[in-house]
């Protein structure tokens, strides 16, 4: 996982309540076989309008997104998060996200930050006026607000952590819960 | 303390739990299909990794598959199914591909082949995998990243959701069915509402539902926002499982029946939110939006954004209309549709058929609609044609497909064109989620039946 300390960077706004994962990268985009090259197909079909957030001459470049409450809701597509990360962006900032989508961004370290939405409303008039942002993961601290994440997964971003190498390590916990348990099932066995 | 199911069926999975970290859990079943598989068994790869548990994971092909032989799939979905052939060849991975007789929609054929049962830990890349909650499981979508964890290590380290409980009160009209109980639920809590929570429906309602119903009903959850959504398991549910090929039978059975049993959640237990639905007060929903939440009874008219929430939610609702080509006062009953889908994880299931055969039944499609039945897996197909289902169906001008997701979401050639209006009975009405430009209306199988048949939305019995 591509480590996460802190961005500072002008800020997209996307101010969209529900934007859904079927938005951040259409079904057509789903039969690549590839973990890479998913920016291209960010918001697919949104991109085609000029009047489109991401299509203002102030959202180039951006590496951090001001979004909307509930945030990539719907399907579980890892693309989402794998689009949105290879388009430039290392952190969101919004209310609310979906929860598969948060937890995809957080395994391959783009950052969620979840703030109230009078705090995102905020950011983004400052982000509007070209004010420049800072995300800091070490301090917790979204363009000033503090924000909340819990303690391992901020040790896994920090440090770009292997989870399942971490799992691993618990192995003798998953054998022993093994023999304890009989498996309710056999899919080698129907 | 008393506990909820939830509560119970997580505990009993904890393989081990640290102070300051998420709780790391024990899944018993870990269904895989094409889509959301490949970077997970690449990255076991590149790490030289195995997978720990084949005979606890199982995979089909779904959502690319063509479900009939006028429309092949292109290169690119061939090359996805192809790849994972090779993956389940490769890591000993039971496979339920195309023309096996056993394929479908991923979560029509858990519960159908008796792998999904009450108490156990599943997971899916795919967030309709809350379904399985319907049989008293805890079971939800993952990513790719947690595809591949759970394939090395057959483990998820999670955080414990909240909870939250809808009980469904009160007694239905007739010929309301579960697709109208779900839609109207997300309509009351909106698509964010259960964000964060795992779901237990409850209440008479819900106890009165057969399996499929209950299914339709934990489909949905996540439409709500919710990862998971459970239904306690009862006599109804044990029926289902029992002598299905995954159930276990003789002393084993008798066992699990005991297990099963004390798995409802408990009088006096707590949720952190509770949440009650007058289903007398309910009838049947179309939604008129781009998402589950915008939603109105068929006998309503399109609503004026100007009378919606908070500003957030009043441009979300103009946006929606103007995607959907409809103006505020419209009454539903007078939307005319250019397609009908029967089909998808939450209405393919045989009992989903046979409403909507029960409503076509001696009558003809609308001369300017077209029509399609696609059932939810090959078991379901060849029960339906034994019961001659796809006799009526064809008979009333539907064409009659093969077992896959279809035009739920338009991976394979199932799309709706640009512009044209779909009566769905699947889960999602997102922009181009049918096919690009497309407009989706989510209704229950009897009014996609009725509908097809009016060439408008309208209930079986008109």
């Amino acid at each position: 996982m591509r480590a996460f300390r802190s961005v500072t960077s002008h800020a997209a706004v996307l101010d969209r309540p529900d934007v859904d994962t079927d938005q951040i990268v259409p079904k057509q985009f789903l039969k690549r076989i590839e973990r890479t090259g998913f920016g291209e197909f960010l918001f697919y079909d949104w991109r085609k309008d000029p009047a489109f957030e991401l299509n203002q001459p102030e959202a180039q470049g951006a590496r951090i997104l001001l979004a909307g409450r509930n945030f990539g809701c719907g399907s579980s597509r890892e693309h989402a998060p794998w689009a949105l990360q290879d388009y430039g962006f290392e952190a969101i900032v919004a209310p609310s996200y979906g929860d598969i989508f948060r937890q995809n961004s957080l395994k391959i370290g783009l950052l969620p930050v979840e703030l109230p939405a009078e705090q995102v409303k905020a950011l983004m008039e400052r982000a509007r006026g070209g004010e420049e942002l800072t995300v800091d993961l070490e301090a917790c601290d979204a363009g000033g607000f503090a924000f909340a994440l819990d303690d391992f997964r901020r040790d896994c971003l920090l440090e770009g952590l292997d989870e399942i190498a971490l799992t691993l390590r618990a192995d003798d916990a998953i054998a022993a819960y093994e023999s304890a348990h009989d498996a309710p099932v056999s899919t080698l066995s129907l | 303390m008393p506990q909820t199911l939830f509560e119970k069926v997580w505990e009993s999975h904890v393989v081990e739990r640290t102070e300051g970290r998420p709780d790391l859990l024990y899944v018993d079943l870990h269904l895989v299909h094409e889509v959301t598989s490949p970077q997970a068994f690449e990255g076991l790869r590149l790490a030289g990794r195995a997978v720990r548990r084949p005979d606890l994971t199982l995979a089909t092909m779904d959502h690319n598959v063509a479900t009939g032989d006028d429309t092949p799939v292109d290169p690119l979905s061939e090359q996805q199914l192809e790849t994972l052939q090779r993956n389940c060849d490769e890591f000993g991975v039971p496979l339920y591909a195309t023309g096996s007789g056993r394929e479908g929609i991923v979560h029509v054929i858990g519960p159908e082949l008796g792998l999904t049962q009450p108490g156990m830990t599943i997971v899916c890349g795919d967030s309709h995998t809350s379904t399985h909650g319907a049989l008293g499981a805890l079971a939800f979508g993952i990513g790719t990243s947690e595809v591949e964890h759970v394939l090395a290590t057959q483990t998820l380290s999670q955080s414990r959701p909240r909870s939250l409980r809808i009980r469904f009160e009160g007694e239905p009209a007739p010929g309301l069915t579960a697709k109208d109980y779900v839609l109207a639920a997300i309509g009351a809590i909106g698509v964010s509402g259960g964000v964060g929570h795992v779901v237990e429906y409850a209440g008479p309602a819900i106890e009165a539902l057969s399996m499929e119903g209950r299914l339709t009903i934990c489909n949905m959850s996540i439409e709500a926002g919710a990862r998971a959504g459970m239904i306690a398991p009862d006599d109804a549910t044990f029926a289902y499982v029992e002598g299905r090929p995954g159930a276990p039978s003789g002393a084993a059975w008798e066992r699990a029946l005991d297990r099963w049993r004390a798995l409802p959640t408990e009088p006096g237990a707590t949720f952190d939110r509770e949440v009650v639905i007058d289903v007398a007060a309910i009838r049947p929903q179309v939604t008129w939006g781009t998402n589950p939440g915008m939603v109105v009874p068929i006998d309503g008219a399109v609503p004026d954004p100007a009378s919606l929430g908070d500003p957030d939610a009043q441009a979300a609702a103009e946006r929606a209309l103007a995607y959907m080509g409809l103006a505020p006062g419209t009454p539903i009953r007078e939307i005319e549709v250019d397609r009908v889908f029967i089909g998808s994880c939450t209405n393919s299931r045989i009992e989903d058929l046979r409403a909507a055969a029960a409503v076509v039944h001696g009558h003809r499609v609308h001369p300017s609609v077209r029509a399609m039945v696609v059932p939810g897996s090959a078991q379901v197909k060849a029960q339906a044609e034994a019961e001659g289902l796809d006799r009526v169906f064809e008979a009333a001008g539907f064409e009659w497909r093969r077992a896959g997701c279809s035009m739920c979401l338009g991976m394979n050639p199932d799309v709706l064109a640009p512009g044209e209006r779909c009566a769905s009975t699947s889960n999602r009405n997102f922009e181009g989620r049918q096919g690009a430009g497309g407009r989706t209306h989510l209704v229950s199988p009897a009014v996609a039946a009725a509908t097809a048949l009016a060439g408008h939305f309208a209930e079986p019995s008109e």
